[in-house]
């Protein structure tokens, strides 16, 4: 069965992808990944913050301990020892030395010349692809959401100037107008949109009056929101779209498909079964094709998008209403 | 022959850099101020860089300088080219070793930062007191007096020792040479090949202990031979001049700088000349071409090659026409005729003379001089005086030079305002905060002028003795000739004071020359800088014409995410107005330089500096200096005038930065000094200080547990004690029962804390409503200084608490009055906390014997020292012998203690009669166990001292004067791993073997910290620290076990951080067990690489991961047939590696080579694992009878 899909331009055998997520902090995950039939690897998230606050910390770290007749400093200072992205470039290289498949490196800048700086890098280092982690939390009362839009889309110009390879904007759900401020994504030149980013939720430890870190898996209750919006923003943009969050068997990824995804992908499940479930996923995935006689899975690619799907006021409003219709009774 | 590149480095890297390349082995030990050769050493070798001979040599760091220079003994007895760095107490232990390798006529070369030998009191810093110590080893010595010297000396004494067979110490002046970056030329590869001798190197190898060709050395010799067979050698002394002569001549045919055994610079018809080696040479050098070039006749004999010394070449280069010689020793030899240098030339004018052999007209004046100890300032100043003293028709014998010595009336008048300073040598003096970076930018300016110009440059670095808020200084000159200047920069054309604190605290000003600049990073704009400067400040700018600069660099810093670090900055502003660079041209020579420096640090640190610089010029001003003075304040005074005599006069001149005005009679001869003296030093380094809620507050008093300056403290009193409280002062009601109805406080020393947190990130009780605030938040210091001040004032005046009624855990402790307080310990010091505990818990019964390092520099470096005194006046007494005796000095404590004792008990035997039995008895079988056994002891012996006052017999007067002895004495230990894991271990096994009652405080950091942060046996597997930068791959030594393995040593393993009742406990059990005592306390440190203000979190995670077990041993419990360990942590919970890759130490590796570190760290959470399993596995063993039954 002919599963191969175009993702940001990029040919691939099949749309699995697996996202950015730690399984793409070591080669030899990638290496099973890789075998295991995934399509792509999105490589954990670059954070600036990270990188600007390591500095920081290293200075701050270097100057308690400077001024002293006796030492001069406290650690030694081998060769190659960096605070800067200069490990991450060197995995990207690495990845694309162990692994044949597309290699999307991700960002997550904070400052304008922090987003372009690093996309440089990455492109120089040989991703593939760079997907834009936007994930940014609008707490300041006096921003409008235009703003919060502008902010972006200045983001995504700057760096489509910048680079030549493909880029993708990893969203949020959060915007008032989510399929204008797509389309203006698309204008400003995104080869491609994931929906959605998965934003950590902190917990409050009710004992110590603290906020705790509490990373839970997607389950896939999730996939229904992408589904939705796969399907809308599909049948509004030219460019590629990838579906992440929540999807996690065969039925997951052909749903996400049919409503227009490019790609899809997936890291729970991995977390959960190993890189291997990608490949039993594949393999159920060309058993459905077959049996159900598709020639391809560009057959069904976007076949239930909003523009096809054969009643799209359920993927709207409607369906909100008879929902509630539904629970009543 | 090739360009040689010019480089700008310091007399460390210079000496390793040739050493490096001309050794096949390296054996090292950490020392002040020469473990920056080892460390470069290590660095290199760690790099891959090869010798001469395209081998990488191997660095061995050793367990003391002993073990250092036995393994260098064997590694040439074995045949290959050896050396060792070292210096002051490092070489004395050295000494045995370097007495056979020089009986054994063995090539070496030892490069030696000469330093002072500790006498009445330590000195890291220079003089030639240890290199005379080893005058008679039958080692050659070869000085340098300066950066290129050392470079070339360096390998002038190997080719020299190779040649002569005779072994070599080459010393250079520590920290005036050591430290001083100069311009130098860099002896490339090929020339080290060209001249070390590759048949000589071969001649040594043959020479090896070998099986294949067996001989045999260290026989034992009788007195029918030893002695003839020891002056076999004779002919390799008498030929070793003349091989030091070829070397020197070979290197001057090959590089062009021509050296002498004795180099001679002067008029050829001198009739006064000055003999002197070291960095000393070049200031009387600069001053002999002075005088000179003013007509006079005058000379300077510089010694390069001191032993052995040949009178014939020192004859010779002696110019006939002299008249009078004043021979410098930079070491002092009581009780001698005369220093060393001194009586060697004597001795060389008079058997030439008394063999005919003079060439000289008139037999010259010798006189013998003393100068520059401790680096001890020896400028032009100095220099003019010396020769002026010789100008007199009878020179000053046995004279000091450089001091004020009113007691013996050695020291030679000077001028202070004579200087030959020329304005064409560019002075600059900068004043900045260890913390803010200003030392390596200067280091970095001045590199950027020595190798981008055609200048010659020095930068030389001055440090105060503390570690938190250090004022560092920087001395920079350039110009077109020479620099012999091996002095300090008294008038400078460019004074900046990059902290505004000092415009307040110190007389920057007395150092600029007319017409000068003063640069401030100041708070305040242009237009209102003027009018806070105080008035001597405002004087001195006007009455000395200064362009004064501003520039708000720390706010510059703030915005450009550069933290406390403005030193980039500051430095951008020091180009923009000197001029020394076209504008455009400096700044991009700024940034190559940033980058250099922190390039391998990645790129992100080189652009946040890039961006400071780019921001700092628009925000650089120029103030318009009114040109009369307008202030009214003036500066306030150094100390308080409350402050004893002795600190007014003496601590506050040291304070000032003028200790060199204080005369000899200032001083006490013995070293002993009053302690107590840091509180009289407000130092006002805290940005932010802890500010107390008192109704959130649930009085646990961990704050003042946790703080490493008892800057927090915490007492109950009577609620009528509150009468007269200043306004603002804090008090509540006490919430417990065992003080109902009393008053309780925390205060804060405002001026004493140094704003490093602990106390508020210790603090458990948060605001319900609103969390974030807790019962201590951090608040600017400035606004509350003033009230705070008063309100410690007050609170110190409160009555302490009556220690009998106290029951002592953590809570408990923390009422009793530290009697440690205000160290110079780095903000955030982990093993000040435990110090401070043990003189709450028994300071007023305490001596303390300390290891040399951190706890004896914080613990008792002047000006002010931090042990302190109760309103009784006891307090802890404390000595620092040395690093590696601390154990056994303090054993000897114990043994005197014991002798007096049992006097007084005897004493009192004897005069029971007079006093009735029952008092005597009680006195006798006292239980001084607790504090009440104590109290009740003390005023038994009150009793007893007032009884003793009445009666006239002998013995009475006998008892009367140790009658202080019948209460119970604490004997402690204190020191760091490197003394009790490394250089010490030997002494602390022997103390803890032989029972005796003494208590041992390992201050366990896994690291040097003092000198630096290298390894020592205490590092933690996986962990990176200089000496060991691939990552230690051997797990720490379990010296707990170790100790317990005895039996009878009471053993405890504590982290206060982790666990604070525990280690109150183990005090306390330690204290009270009568025996030997082992605390092994772990001690969070700068070295770890995170910022220490999250340091219980690292502790914690430190016992959470296995990593740091906690347990305590108690023999007692063994002879109640219990098992003896208590194991007071659980097992691991979290992994090793998620409490390891939070530290830089262990982090570093994990980036520079990941597979070591994944392998090292598995390793290690291993072998965590299995010692926890095995400590339980003792806990669990059954002991006694219950352990019998089950054998049965």
């Amino acid at each position: 069965m002919n599963l191969t899909t175009t993702y940001l331009g990029l040919e691939l055998a099949n749309p699995i992808v697996c996202g950015s997520s730690p399984l793409g902090t070591s080669i030899d995950t990638l290496r099973q990944l890789a075998d295991a039939g995934a399509a792509a690897v999105v490589l954990p998230s670059l954070f600036e913050e990270e990188i600007v606050g390591a500095a920081q910390a290293q200075m701050a770290m270097e100057a308690q301990g400077a001024g002293f007749a006796e030492a001069s400093s406290y650690l030694p200072d081998p060769a190659g020892y960096h605070v800067g992205p200069d490990h991450y470039l060197d995995h990207i290289r690495a990845a694309k030395e162990a692994v044949s498949i597309p290699v999307i490196a991700s960002l997550n800048g904070t400052s304008p010349g922090g987003w372009t700086r690093y996309a440089e890098k990455m492109q120089a280092a040989g991703a593939d692809a760079i997907e834009l982690n936007a994930y940014f939390l609008a707490t300041d009362p006096g921003e409008t959401g235009e703003a919060v839009e502008e902010r972006t889309l200045a983001i995504v110009r700057a760096v489509k100037a910048a680079v030549s390879v493909p880029i993708a904007v990893k969203l949020s759900p959060f915007y008032s107008s989510l399929s204008h401020f797509a389309r203006r994504l698309e204008e400003a030149g995104a080869d491609g949109l994931v929906l959605f980013n998965r934003f950590y939720q902190p917990d409050i430890d009710i004992e110590n009056l603290d906020v705790v870190p509490n990373l839970r898996l997607s389950t896939a209750d999730e996939l229904r929101l992408r589904l939705r919006w796969v399907s809308i923003l599909s049948s509004q943009l030219g460019i590629s779209i990838a579906a992440s969050g929540g999807a996690h068997s065969a039925v997951d990824v052909i749903k996400a498909v049919m409503t227009g995804a490019h790609a899809v992908q997936m890291v729970s499940a991995l977390l959960i079964h190993g890189p291997e479930h990608i490949g039993r996923t594949l393999e159920a995935i060309t058993f459905w094709l077959t049996e159900h006689d598709y020639e391809s899975l560009a057959q069904m690619q976007g076949s239930m998008n909003m523009a096809k799907v054969p009643n799209a006021a359920k993927l709207t409003r409607a369906n909100y209403m008879k929902m509630l219709d539904s629970w009543q009774q | 022959m090739a360009h040689r590149r010019t480089v700008m480095i310091d007399g460390n890297e210079a000496t390793a850099s040739t050493a490096h390349r001309i050794n096949e082995v390296c054996a090292i030990y950490p020392i002040t101020p020469s473990s920056n050769m080892g460390e470069f050493a290590d660095e290199w070798s760690a790099r891959g860089k090869t010798n001469i001979w395209g081998i990488v040599p191997d660095v061995v760091e050793m367990q003391s300088e002993g073990g250092a220079s036995a393994a260098v003994h064997g590694s040439l007895q074995a045949g290959a080219l050896t050396t060792t760095f070292t210096a002051s107490q490092g070489l004395l232990l050295m000494i045995p070793s370097m007495y056979k390798i020089a009986g054994e006529l063995t090539p070496a070369v030892f490069h030696v930062s000469a330093r002072t030998l500790a006498t009445h009191a330590l000195s890291i810093f220079g003089d030639h007191s240890d290199i005379n110590a080893v005058r008679q080893t039958g080692w050659g010595l070869i000085a340098s007096g300066s950066v290129q010297e050392a470079h070339d000396m360096a390998c002038i004494a190997q080719m020299a020792s190779l040649a002569s067979r005779i072994p070599f110490v080459h010393f250079f002046d520590g920290f005036r040479t050591s430290h001083e970056v100069s311009k130098i030329e860099l002896l490339e590869d090929d020339d080290l090949r060209h001249l070390i001798d590759d048949d000589l190197v071969q001649a040594h190898r043959r020479r090896a202990l070998s099986p294949d060709r067996p001989v045999i050395r260290g026989t034992s010799q009788n007195p029918d031979t030893f002695f003839q067979a020891r002056e076999a050698i004779n002919p390799f002394y008498e030929a070793c001049p003349g091989h030091v002569v070829d070397a020197m001549e070979k290197f001057a045919a090959r590089i062009g700088r021509s050296y002498h055994l004795f180099d001679y610079i002067g008029d050829p018809k001198a009739e006064r000349v000055v003999v002197i080696m070291g960095s000393g040479a070049e200031a009387v050098h600069e001053m002999v071409d002075w005088l000179n070039g003013r007509g006079e006749k005058v000379g300077v004999l510089k010694v390069r090659l001191y032993r052995p010394f040949s009178a014939q070449h020192f004859l010779a280069a002696m110019p006939a026409s002299v008249k009078k010689i004043a021979v410098m020793d930079r070491t002092k030899e009581p009780g001698s005729l005369g220093d060393p240098l001194y009586l060697d030339v004597i001795t060389a004018l008079h058997e030439a003379r008394t063999a005919g052999a003079s060439r000289f007209a008139v037999e010259p004046v010798v006189v013998g001089g003393r100068y520059g100890l401790s680096s001890k300032e020896f400028n032009d100043t100095m220099v003019k005086a010396i020769f002026d003293n010789l100008a007199a028709e009878k020179p000053k014998n046995h004279f000091t030079v450089g001091i004020v010595d009113d007691v013996s009336h050695t020291s030679l008048p000077m001028d202070d305002d004579f200087t030959i300073a020329s304005d064409d040598v560019f002075r600059g003096l900068f004043y900045g905060l260890g913390s803010d970076g200003t030392v390596g930018a200067n280091k970095n300016s001045i590199k950027i002028i020595g190798e981008e110009t055609d200048n010659y440059a020095q930068g030389y670095f001055v440090y105060d003795s503390k570690k938190a808020g250090a004022v560092t200084v920087s001395h920079l000159r350039f110009g077109p000739r020479p620099i012999r200047a091996s002095y300090l920069i008294r008038k400078a054309r460019f004074v900046a004071c990059h902290q505004w604190v000092f415009v307040e605290k110190l007389d920057m000003l007395a150092h600029a020359q007319p017409g000068g600049t003063f640069l401030v990073n100041s708070p305040f704009g242009p237009e209102e800088i003027w009018d806070r400067f105080p008035r001597e400040v405002q004087q001195a700018i006007v009455d000395l014409k200064l362009k004064v600069y501003c520039i708000d660099a720390t706010e510059v810093a703030r915005e450009t995410g550069m933290g406390r670090r403005t030193n980039t900055i500051m430095q951008t502003c020091f180009f923009a107005i000197s001029g020394i660079l076209p504008r455009e041209e400096a700044i991009a020579k700024i940034k190559g330089a940033i980058k250099k420096t922190y390039g391998n640090k990645g790129d992100e640190i080189v652009r946040l500096n890039f961006e400071a610089v780019d921001s700092t010029l628009a925000n650089l001003h120029e103030v318009k200096v009114p040109g009369k003075v307008t202030a009214v304040s003036t500066r306030p005074p150094t100390v308080s005038s409350e402050a004893p005599e002795l600190v007014r006069r003496v601590t506050a001149l040291m304070l000032e930065g003028k200790g060199d005005l204080l005369p000899v009679s200032a001083f006490p001869p013995d070293g002993t000094w009053p302690t107590a003296t840091t509180r009289w030093e407000k130092r006002n380094i805290a940005i932010d200080i802890p500010v107390w809620d008192e109704e959130l507050c649930i009085q646990c008093n961990k704050c003042a547990m946790v703080c490493p300056h008892a800057a927090i403290r915490a007492k109950v009193y009577d609620p009528s004690a509150l009468q007269g409280a200043p306004a603002t002062f804090k008090a509540v009601e006490y919430k417990a029962k065992d003080f109902e109805g009393s008053k309780y406080t925390i205060q804060v020393a405002p001026e004493d804390c140094t704003g490093c947190e602990l106390c508020v990130r210790v603090c458990p009780a948060k605001d319900k409503s609103n969390p974030k605030h807790k019962a201590l938040d951090m608040a600017p210091q400035m606004p509350l200084r003033e009230s705070e001040r008063e309100n410690f004032a007050f609170f110190l005046d409160l009555p302490e608490v009556d220690r009998t009624k106290v029951k002592i855990d953590v809570k408990g402790a923390q009422f009793f009055q530290p009697l440690f307080e205000f160290s110079g310990a780095c903000e955030g010091c982990g093993e000040t906390p435990y110090v401070k505990l043990l003189t709450q818990l028994f300071g007023d019964r305490l001596l303390v014997g300390n290891a040399t390092g951190c706890s004896s520099i914080y613990g008792g470096n002047l000006p002010t020292t931090p042990y302190a005194v109760n309103a009784e006046g006891r307090g802890p007494a404390w000595n620092n012998s040395l690093f590696e005796d601390a154990a056994e000095f303090s054993l000897g404590f114990r043994l005197a203690i014991d002798q007096t004792e049992t006097s007084a008990r005897n004493l009192l035997k004897s005069l029971a009669s007079t006093f009735g039995d029952e008092l005597v008895d009680e006195i006798l079988f006292a239980d001084q166990k607790s504090e009440e056994g104590i109290a009740a002891q003390r005023a038994r012996v009150a009793t007893l001292r007032a009884k003793l006052a009445g009666l006239k017999e002998p013995a009475a007067a006998k008892l009367a004067q140790i009658v202080d002895y019948l209460v119970r004495k604490s004997v402690w230990a204190v020191g760091g791993d490197g003394w009790a894991y490394d250089i010490g271990y030997g002494g602390l096994d022997h103390t803890l073997g032989i029972g005796r009652n003494v208590n041992l405080l390992v201050l366990d950091t896994g690291v040097y910290s003092n000198t630096g942060g290298q390894a020592s046996k205490a590092t933690p597997l996986g962990a990176v620290a200089k000496f060991a930068m691939g990552g230690k791959g051997i797990p720490s030594k379990d010296l707990g076990m170790m100790a317990m393995a005895y039996g009878h040593v009471y053993v405890a393993s504590v982290a206060f951080g982790a666990k604070d009742s525990q280690t109150v406990r183990a005090f306390l059990e330690a204290e009270s067990y009568d025996g030997p005592s082992l605390i092994i306390a772990y001690s969070h440190c700068i070295a770890h690489g995170y910022p220490m203000a999250d340091s219980l979190d690292h502790q914690l995670m430190a016992v959470e991961s296995g990593a740091w077990p906690m347990y305590r041993f108690d023999p007692r419990r063994t002879a109640m047939g219990e098992n003896p360990l208590k194991l007071d942590s659980k097992a691991p919970k979290i992994p090793f590696d998620q409490y390891a890759l939070s530290e830089t130490r262990f982090k570093m590796l994990a980036k520079v080579d990941p597979e070591r570190s994944k392998r090292l760290l598995a390793d290690a959470q291993r072998n965590v694992q299995a010692k926890y399993d095995m400590y339980q596995q003792l806990a669990n063993l059954h002991y006694g009878a219950a352990a019998d039954s089950e054998s049965n």
